[in-house]
């Protein structure tokens, strides 16, 4: 640095903490060296984000977010703004996108037990996260007025009408009308664009300030700061992120834009499951479709939503269903306390954790696509299956985990 | 490690998983090509001359046919015979109150209808029309059941009827065309809704093979990049 720079950093240092902050979340803050590939989706998850926000913006100019005009302001973009079409599709296959960066990270977590001790808050700030992305995904599903848009929202919305009680008022008072109508879509574009952004923002913030505390954990499931280096005081094991983990995630990056842009010129409706067919029928609040589908980031809980076929403890069955959807979700906010392993990663975790994580997995799979289904008898059986499997791995976890035979786990990381 | 490659494999395959709907009758591949720039021109007339009375196709404008090779003169002698700029949206003739009056329902707009249905979709349906005295039109539909719109293609096609037991369409009176023909005619007509549901598809994959063969090249530097800085780390 020349000397006019480095008086021009004082200057700013003085003022703010400028390079304090970079060298406590980049050049000096030290991350495990053995992160593996699955450690690409955390910041792929940010990219994604920020890809939302831009595109967004740009959708925003163009957007009608009225009940007779967003369907066709949404062609309007495909067709007469200049590039409209890739900032749409760059924006819709970033939605699925960003769900299948954030499943990705938090099998992550799963696997090597990022969530235990000190890191439940972090895993608990990242749940946050995922919440609030669902509640991205449902406004802005609404917002192209196509019938999948509509009767998806009104099968949503129809789950607070299943509360008891208070249900129907307040499915009135979230939509603002007896039904899902253009004041739902108005008050949900502005969810979509203002409410909900800012509340992701400011959490991921938090989840990284959190993340910078603690430390990362890494494939092995160690504490790199452990074993920390008596001269230096600084971990074993550990590199300073910037510039290893920045060049390293660049070329992750590179490696994402080439199967984000593959899908965004190439396939952007992916077979229907991205932008389902239904949705470019303009909405009809007086014809249902046939079948209704949600996107398939969310069909796993849908299924779980329907296998509930029964009435039970004088409690109707979709109630239940309602109920057991939510918590599908929220079950994961526990795990931090589920799993007794004395071990965190799955290298040095015994056979039955495999095995429950390996049926967990299959059973996040066939929930989904039995999601994209209309039920049948066969179908409604095999959900009921796998929704019990699915609860099986959370509520059972503190017992498998604990008689289960672990590995020792090494003092240093390996590879 | 090998269990968890697999699921990975299974995680990233997972969207390419063919989807398949509940369709109980077999639809006829249409037989389209989407860079055919005459048979896109063909269907263009087609459409305007037999679809745009009652649907509109009221998201794509006259001049963007630019696109399949029509000059500003072609599409004013060949698409506009109402009167409309070339800059125009392709409105339907009919007024929305009226057609719900003759039709019990406004026939839906065109523009994005082969993304909602599918090529083969209107490609089967525009060929399997029956005369039905049961239906408020006289007319009948394999895979659209009591479907409002009558067979306006008939004096093309021809006059069928469903022959009782086996589900047959059987031909009581030739139209203009011959079978062959009439395929040919309703396969452009489908080829030309196909492109105009996504009027910058072509353009679309052309622009994503450089921006790929871009990201790949990028792909090698920085993993280059990547190794030259990562070469201290053991």
């Amino acid at each position: 640095m020349s000397k006019q720079q480095n008086s021009m950093m004082e200057w700013i240092d003085k003022r703010f903490p400028l390079t304090i902050t970079w060298k406590a979340h980049l050049s000096e803050y030290y991350a495990p060296k053995n992160f593996n590939f699955w450690y690409y989706f955390g910041s792929l998850a940010l990219l994604v984000l920020v890809n939302q926000l831009l595109t967004g913006i740009f959708l925003t100019m163009n957007y009608k977010p009225d009940a007779g005009m967003a369907f066709a302001s949404v062609e309007y973009i495909m067709r007469d703004v200049d590039f409209g079409w890739l900032i749409r599709y760059m924006h819709s296959t970033g939605a699925s996108m960003f769900f299948v960066v954030v499943y990705l990270h938090m099998f992550r977590g799963m696997m090597y037990g990022s969530y235990r001790k000190p890191r439940e808050l972090l895993w608990l700030i990242g749940m946050a996260i995922f919440f609030v992305l669902m509640s991205m995904a449902f406004t802005g599903y609404i917002l192209p007025w196509g019938q999948m848009s509509y009767w998806g929202a009104q099968v949503i919305v129809s789950m607070f009408g299943a509360i008891p009680v208070i249900g129907d008022t307040l499915s009135n008072w979230i939509l603002g009308d007896f039904m899902l109508s253009d004041a739902a879509l108005n008050r949900f574009f502005a969810y979509h664009v203002v409410t909900l952004p800012v509340l992701i923002v400011v959490l991921v913030f938090v989840h990284i300030i959190a993340l910078h505390e603690t430390g990362s954990n890494n494939p092995d499931g160690i504490e790199i700061k452990a074993n920390k280096d008596p001269h230096t005081g600084l971990p074993v094991d550990g590199i300073p992120f910037h510039p290893y983990y920045t060049v390293k995630d660049i070329f992750g990056v590179v490696g994402f834009l080439i199967v984000f842009c593959g899908i965004i010129f190439f396939a952007p409706e992916m077979g229907g499951y991205f932008l389902e067919d239904n949705n470019f029928i303009p909405a009809n609040p007086l014809h249902t479709p046939d079948h209704i589908a949600p996107v398939w980031y969310f069909t796993p809980y849908y299924s779980m939503l329907r296998a509930v076929t029964v009435n039970f403890l004088g409690v109707d069955a979709k109630l239940w269903g309602v109920i057991l959807m939510a918590a599908s979700v929220v079950i994961f906010c526990f795990l931090p306390w589920l799993d007794r392993s004395p071990v965190k990663s799955i290298r040095y975790k015994g056979p039955y954790f495999k095995f429950a994580l390996t049926l967990f997995v299959i059973s996040f799979f066939v929930l989904g696509w039995l999601g994209t289904k209309s039920p049948t008898p066969l179908y409604t059986l095999l959900a009921q299956i796998f929704t019990v499997i699915y609860f099986a791995f959370f509520l059972l976890m503190p017992w498998y985990s604990k008689i289960d035979k672990t590995k020792p786990e090494p003092k240093n990381v390996t590879k | 490690m090998r269990m968890i490659k697999f699921l990975l494999l299974a995680i990233l395959l997972a969207p390419f998983v063919a989807h398949s709907s509940g369709q109980e009758v077999k639809l006829d591949k249409a037989p389209i090509d989407r860079a055919d720039k005459e048979s896109l021109q063909r269907g263009a007339k087609g459409f305007v001359e037999y679809c745009l009375t009652c649907h509109g196709a009221n998201f794509m404008r006259f001049n963007r046919h630019h696109d399949i090779g029509m000059s500003e003169d072609d599409i004013r002698a060949d698409l506009i015979h109402t009167g409309q700029k070339t800059g125009d949206l392709m409105e339907a003739a009919m007024r929305k109150k009226e057609a719900e009056g003759w039709f019990g329902v406004v026939p839906p707009d065109l523009s994005v209808i082969a993304r909602a249905r599918g090529a083969d979709w209107l490609y089967t349906y525009l060929r399997t029309f029956y005369q039905d005295t049961s239906t408020y039109s006289g007319w009948n539909n394999l895979i659209f059941d009591k479907v409002a719109m009558p067979h306006v293609l008939h004096h093309l096609q021809g006059w069928q009827v469903l022959e009782p037991g086996t589900g047959n369409l059987v031909q009581t009176k030739p139209g203009t065309m011959t079978k062959e023909e009439y395929d040919r005619f309703v396969a452009d007509l489908v080829n030309y809704m196909v492109y105009l549901g996504e009027p910058h598809a072509p353009y679309r994959r052309e622009l994503g093979i450089t921006v790929l063969l871009f990201l790949f090249g990028m792909l090698g530097l920085t993993y280059l990049l990547k190794k030259e800085y990562w070469r201290d780390i053991h």
